[in-house]
């Protein structure tokens, strides 16, 4: 089986989020970044299922230069190749944008399979992936939580709300939104680093349609005025809380 | 016009439908909304009560069960009939499987997860929603015809203007041949184990906790507090905590008398779970944490140095 795994690079979660002068977008020159944790989860399934059925797992990447760090990340983890669809343009692009990128990248590949995770951490527009198969003329299913593969095609658990699961057939070729928690992710071995380093990542340079929805201001939502802060040392704000919630809120 | 789809599951209307048509009637406009499935007569009945121009109905065996690539196929040619300049849905699991795809077909930008839509002008940033998992908001700016989700709750149900709204049924034919997704039956997974909606107090924790083995301080803080143990879905995909711990949309929806957040960020997915809680307290060493507007008591710190001492303090 043949799969192609579409990861991002965004601002890792532990870095304090600042807005730009513009109140365009972050100021991310400053900023870690890391591999968008769904797409973690997308990758691990797709190394599992080439463990499984054999295979080849190539990862495709659209961003900026600097998203060659998440590619070396995969590489590491197991995949066997990767594209790098490369544009400054594509990290602030919008989704269809980003999937007509990967789109074109990914036609050339005739893949049996693609796989996305659910949203990225950042815009989190969570269309990436089905939009992506429409582009290439695929079918899909999204969040889901357990694959197999058929005589015919595939056999796959979609994760409906409120405890609901459905299990959906689909040809092949198709494409997937992975759900989180669908597998326990591996992490990268010494040797995996190693090796990652002799394998190819192709690049591409694509053509970036201008983006059809713009952010024209960003910024920190309001707090809620009820919040009551409890500030002191450790030792007094917990005194302070189990007090209020003893006397105040009664919950205790 | 704004075309509202509404989303139903046997015959059950889906509450986030009233929120999206209230959505629409905040936007301004007239209002239509869609229905489609096999049989939807009780349905589209139902959403008629609203304040709205038509309900249009594309009752088809075809789309009888839900696929991606029946609606798809359906609300393209309705789209195409009724040419609504937007076309809005709840952000839903069911609208996140099929609506990028129907944007894509009929090559409209779509605006997901919106809180907000301003009235009048879009062009210069008339949708609001989440960024960064809801640790920063964005107005977006879109010109031309498109589609918008709405999140679960950005707009109150009971807010929706009530109407007498005529019902339509669309001429449209839907080829089954076309549908590539075979869905099967929505199912439950076995009973779980632990029913969280009826604890009365809950400790929960997400990602702040860090280690698997800091669990063990979230738990003293529960027996010390008489509560049940949850978390964030992160912990359970971790495995840190059975997935029948898990509070939020893809997990259990609690409102205890008190609920109390370890290291939780308070992604919507989260707080969709727990808002109805009667008393949040909120401990994060992040102090833009999101989950800090909805608690009632806060905390910005460590939560390794805040538990200990709250421990001590309840067992005094």
């Amino acid at each position: 089986m043949k799969i192609a795994v579409c990861i991002k690079q965004v601002v890792t979660r532990e870095w304090q989020l600042r807005v730009n002068d513009q109140k365009t977008w972050i100021r991310d020159q400053d900023a870690s970044f890391e591999l968008n944790e769904p797409d973690a989860y997308a990758l691990e399934e797709a190394l599992r299922l080439k463990e499984k059925h054999t295979g080849e797992v190539v990862v495709c990447c659209a961003g900026p230069a600097r998203a060659t760090q998440v590619i070396r990340e995969a590489l590491a983890r197991g995949a066997d190749r990767a594209i790098h669809v490369e544009s400054d343009a594509l990290a602030t692009a919008d989704a269809n944008a980003v999937a007509e990128a990967l789109a074109a990248a990914i036609k050339e590949e005739s893949v049996d399979l693609v796989l996305t995770g659910l949203q990225s951490d950042d815009q989190g527009f969570g269309q990436v992936g089905v939009v992506l198969a429409e582009k290439l003329g695929i079918p899909h299913a999204t969040i889901i939580m357990e694959v197999q593969k058929t005589d015919t095609g595939l056999h796959v658990k979609r994760e409906l709300e409120g405890g609901w699961f459905q299990w959906v057939g689909l040809p092949m070729p198709a494409l997937l939104t992975i759900q989180s928690g669908i597998n326990q992710l591996r992490y990268a071995t010494l040797k995996g680093i190693m090796g990652a380093k002799k394998k190819e990542i192709k690049k591409v340079v694509p053509a970036v349609a201008p983006p059809a929805q713009r952010v024209a201001s960003i910024y920190f939502p309001e707090k809620g005025k009820k919040t009551q802060m409890l500030s002191g040392s450790p030792a007094e704000a917990a005194k302070e809380l189990v007090k209020r919630l003893r006397e105040e809120a009664r919950a205790l | 016009m704004i075309l509202v789809v509404a989303e139903h599951r046997d015959g059950k209307l889906n509450r986030a439908t009233l929120e999206t048509i209230a959505a629409a009637q905040h936007a301004g406009g007239p209002v239509k909304i869609a229905v489609l499935g096999a049989g939807v007569d009780a349905v589209a009945a139902e959403v008629a009560r609203a304040d709205a121009a038509e309900v249009i109905t594309v009752d088809d065996a075809a789309l009888k069960d839900y696929t991606a690539d029946g609606f798809v196929m359906a609300l393209e040619q309705l789209i195409a009939a009724e040419k609504p300049e937007r076309v809005f849905l709840p952000h839903t699991y069911q609208a996140r499987d099929f609506a990028p795809a129907l944007a894509a077909r009929i090559n409209r930008p779509l605006v997901t997860d919106c809180v907000a839509v301003k009235d009048g002008a879009v062009k210069d940033g008339g949708y609001v929603r989440p960024m960064f998992q809801g640790k920063l908001q964005a107005d977006i700016a879109i010109d031309g015809p498109h589609m918008a989700t709405f999140q679960i709750g950005a707009y109150r149900a009971d807010a929706m203007k009530a109407g007498t709204a005529p019902i339509r049924k669309a001429a449209i034919a839907i080829d089954a041949s076309k549908i590539r997704q075979k869905p099967e039956a929505p199912f439950k997974e076995a009973k779980q184990a632990v029913d969280l909606s009826q604890a009365e107090r809950i400790v929960s924790v997400g990602r702040g906790i860090k280690a698997q083995e800091h669990l063990q301080l979230a738990q003293q803080l529960a027996q010390a507090m008489g509560a049940e143990i949850a978390a964030s879905r992160p912990i359970c995909d971790a495995g840190w905590l059975p997935m029948d711990r898990q509070i939020g949309s893809s997990g259990q929806t609690v409102a205890p008398k008190l609920y109390v957040a370890l290291g939780i960020s308070g992604a919507i997915q989260h707080l969709v779970g727990m808002k109805g809680a009667r008393t949040i307290v909120a401990i994060n060493k992040d102090p833009e944490a999101p989950i800090f507007e909805i608690a009632d008591y806060g905390i910005a710190g460590d939560l390794f140095e805040v538990v200990p001492a709250m421990i001590a303090e309840l067992n005094k």
